[in-house]
C-alpha cells in the first residue's frame, strides 16, 4: 500500500543523497587538493555519479538487492530493472514504489566509490580510475551490499545491524582506499614539500553539503516519513555536532588552535560513525559516539597516518574507514530496541552477542574489500596502469587529464 | 653585487630550491609568471572548442647575490631546472647598484646575505 507522505520523503531524501556526491563531495576534496589538481579531483566525483547511475540500472541493482544466489549476491533477473515498477516491494520497503527504493539505494552506490578517490588523489590516470569504480561497484560494493541488506543475504541473516551504511558504504569505501593509497605509492614530494590544501572554503562548503545531504541519508533509510526517520535525523546531527567539537577541542589542546577545517573534519568522521547506529541508538547514545568518532579518528589523522607513512591524500581511510568501523562497533553496544524494535539491543541494553555479530560483519567487510581491491587494481594496472608519469604529476592531472584548467593567471 | 633573475618551468621549482639550498643560497623571491618563448603554446578544451594559449605558465625566481656567489648560483639553477627541452627558460643576471635592509638600515654586501 503506497502511502504519500513516505513517498514524498524518500523522493527527497534520493535527492538530498545526489547532493553528497556532486557538489558534496567533489567540494569537500576538490578544495583539499593543490590547484593543479582541483578540477581532476572533482571530476572523480561527479564522473561516478553518471557511470554509476548507469551501472545501477542495467544491473547493479539487480546484483545488490535481485533474487538472492547463495546469500552472497543477487542474480541478474532485475536486469535493466525488469520488474521493478510502481508496487511496493514489501521485502525492502512496504509503502513506497520499489522503483523509488533502487533509486535511493543508487544514490549510495554512487557516493561509495566516490568516497575512495580521497586516498589516491593528484595521481591516479583517469582511465584507470573509470574502469576501477566501474568493476569495484560490481564487484565489491554490489556483493556488500547484498549480504547485508539483501534478502537472503547472509549477514542480514545473521540479525548484523547496519542501518545505513557503515559497512557497505564507509567500511568498504574506506579500506579499499587504504590499499588504493599504498598501491599507489606517495605523492612525489610527499612529506618534503608542503601540499596545502588550495581552497579550504570550498572544502567547508562541501562539508556543510555533505552533512546536509546526510540526513536524506540517515533519515531516509527509515524509508518511510515516520518517528524513526526523525529519531535517525537528530541522532545524525548530534553525532555530527558532537565529533567536531571533539575533533577541535583536540586541536586546541595539542596544537594550540581550533581549525575550521579539524571541525569540518571531524563533523564528517561523526556523521560517518553514526551512519550504522542512526537508526537504532537513542539521543544520549549518538552524543557519546560523536565523541568516539572524534577522539578515534583524530588520532588515527594525525598521528597513526604520519607514524606508519601512507599517503592517504585526503584522509578517506582514517575518517571512512576508521570511522565507520567505530560506527558498527558502537552499534553493537548502544542498539536498543526501545529505538527501533526492527533493531535489536546491544551490550549495555542485556545483549552482548550483538557486539559479536557487529564485529563479524566489519572483520569480513574489511577481508573482502582489500583483497578485491588489491587484485582489481592489479589487474587495472596490467592493463591501464594506474598512476600518471612523473611529468605528468608534476604538471598537474587537470591540464594533462582533461586539458583544463580551474584558474588563470591573468583575466 | 648581482641581480639574478631565472624564468623556469613551474615543474622544476622544487629541484631548483633544492638545488640552491644545497649551495647555501636561501633567500630568494619565487612568483608565478606567464610568458612567451619559443615553446609552442598549451592547449586547453571548453566544451568541445581548443584554445591554444600562447602566453605559458612559468615561475620566475629573483636572488640578489654577492659577486661570490653569481657562479654558484647560475649554475644550481642550471643543472636543476634544465631537462634539454625547448621551454626550460632563462636566467637574466645584471649588476645591482644598491640593497638596504629595510630592519637595520644596512647597506650593500652586507644587506644581502
Amino acid at each position: 500500500m503506497i502511502n504519500a507522505g513516505d513517498t514524498s520523503w524518500i523522493l527527497i531524501s534520493s535527492a538530498l543523497v545526489m547532493l553528497m556526491t556532486a557538489p558534496g563531495l567533489a567540494f569537500f576534496y576538490g578544495g583539499l587538493v593543490r590547484r593543479k589538481n582541483v578540477l581532476s579531483t572533482m571530476m572523480q566525483s561527479f564522473f561516478a555519479l553518471c557511470l554509476i547511475s548507469v551501472q545501477w540500472v542495467l544491473f547493479g541493482y539487480s546484483l545488490s538487492f535481485g533474487p538472492d544466489i547463495g546469500h552472497f549476491i543477487g542474480s541478474l533477473g532485475w536486469f535493466g530493472m525488469k520488474g521493478v515498477g510502481g508496487a511496493p516491494n514489501a521485502d525492502y520497503a512496504g509503502t513506497i514504489p520499489h522503483i523509488l527504493f533502487a533509486f535511493f539505494q543508487m544514490m549510495f552506490a554512487i557516493i561509495t566509490p566516490g568516497l575512495i578517490t580521497g586516498a589516491f588523489a593528484e595521481r591516479m590516470k583517469f582511465a584507470a580510475y573509470a574502469a576501477f569504480i566501474l568493476i569495484w561497484t560490481t564487484i565489491v560494493y554490489d556483493p556488500i551490499c547484498h549480504w547485508v541488506w539483501g534478502v537472503g543475504g547472509w549477514l542480514r541473516n545473521l540479525g548484523a545491524l547496519d542501518f545505513a551504511g557503515g559497512t557497505v558504504v564507509h567500511i568498504s569505501s574506506g579500506i579499499s582506499a587504504l590499499i588504493c593509497c599504498v598501491y599507489l605509492g606517495k605523492r612525489k614530494g610527499y612529506g618534503k614539500a608542503p601540499m596545502p590544501p588550495h581552497n579550504l572554503p570550498l572544502t567547508i562548503l562541501g562539508a556543510a553539503l555533505l552533512w546536509f545531504g546526510w540526513f536524506g541519508f540517515n533519515g531516509g533509510s527509515a524509508l518511510a516519513a515516520n518517528e524513526l526517520a526523525c529519531s535517525a535525523m537528530i541522532s545524525t546531527n548530534t553525532g555530527a555536532a558532537m565529533a567536531a567539537l571533539t575533533w577541535m577541542f583536540l586541536e586546541w589542546k595539542f596544537i594550540g588552535k581550533p581549525t575550521v577545517l579539524g571541525g569540518a573534519t571531524g563533523a564528517v568522521a561523526g556523521l560517518v560513525a553514526i551512519t550504522p547506529a542512526s537508526g537504532f541508538v537513542s539521543i544520549p547514545s549518538s552524543l557519546l559516539i560523536g565523541l568516539a568518532a572524534g577522539l578515534v579518528c583524530y588520532f588515527a589523522v594525525s598521528v597513526i597516518k604520519l607514524k606508519l607513512g601512507y599517503d592517504d591524500s585526503l584522509d578517506a581511510f582514517g575518517v571512512h574507514g576508521i570511522g565507520g568501523i567505530v560506527g558498527a562497533l558502537l552499534t553493537g553496544f548502544f542498539a536498543e530496541k526501545l529505538i527501533n524494535p526492527a533493531g535489536n539491543n546491544g551490550l549495555f541494553f542485556g545483549n552482548p552477542s550483538l557486539v559479536g555479530v557487529q564485529a563479524l560483519g566489519v572483520a569480513v567487510t574489511i577481508a573482502y574489500s582489500a583483497i578485491m581491491t588489491f587484485i582489481i587494481l592489479k589487474v587495472v594496472d596490467m592493463v591501464i596502469g594506474v598512476r600518471v608519469n612523473q611529468e605528468e604529476e608534476v604538471s598537474g592531472l587537470d591540464i594533462t587529464q582533461h586539458e583544463e584548467s580551474a584558474y588563470t593567471l591573468l583575466d | 653585487m648581482k641581480l639574478i633573475t631565472a624564468i623556469i618551468q613551474p615543474e622544476a621549482l622544487e629541484d631548483v630550491l633544492e638545488a640552491l639550498d644545497e649551495e647555501k643560497i636561501h633567500l630568494k623571491t619565487v612568483s608565478n609568471v606567464l610568458g612567451c618563448g619559443r615553446q609552442k603554446g598549451h592547449t586547453e578544451v571548453y566544451r568541445g572548442r581548443k584554445e591554444v594559449g600562447n602566453l605559458l605558465k612559468k615561475v620566475r625566481l629573483d636572488i640578489a647575490v654577492n659577486d661570490n656567489f653569481a657562479d654558484a648560483t647560475i649554475k644550481a639553477i642550471t643543472k636543476a631546472a634544465r631537462t634539454g627541452n625547448i621551454g626550460d627558460g632563462k636566467i637574466f643576471v645584471v649588476d645591482l647598484e644598491a640593497c638596504v635592509r629595510i630592519r637595520t638600515g644596512e647597506t650593500g654586501p652586507t644587506a644581502i646575505g
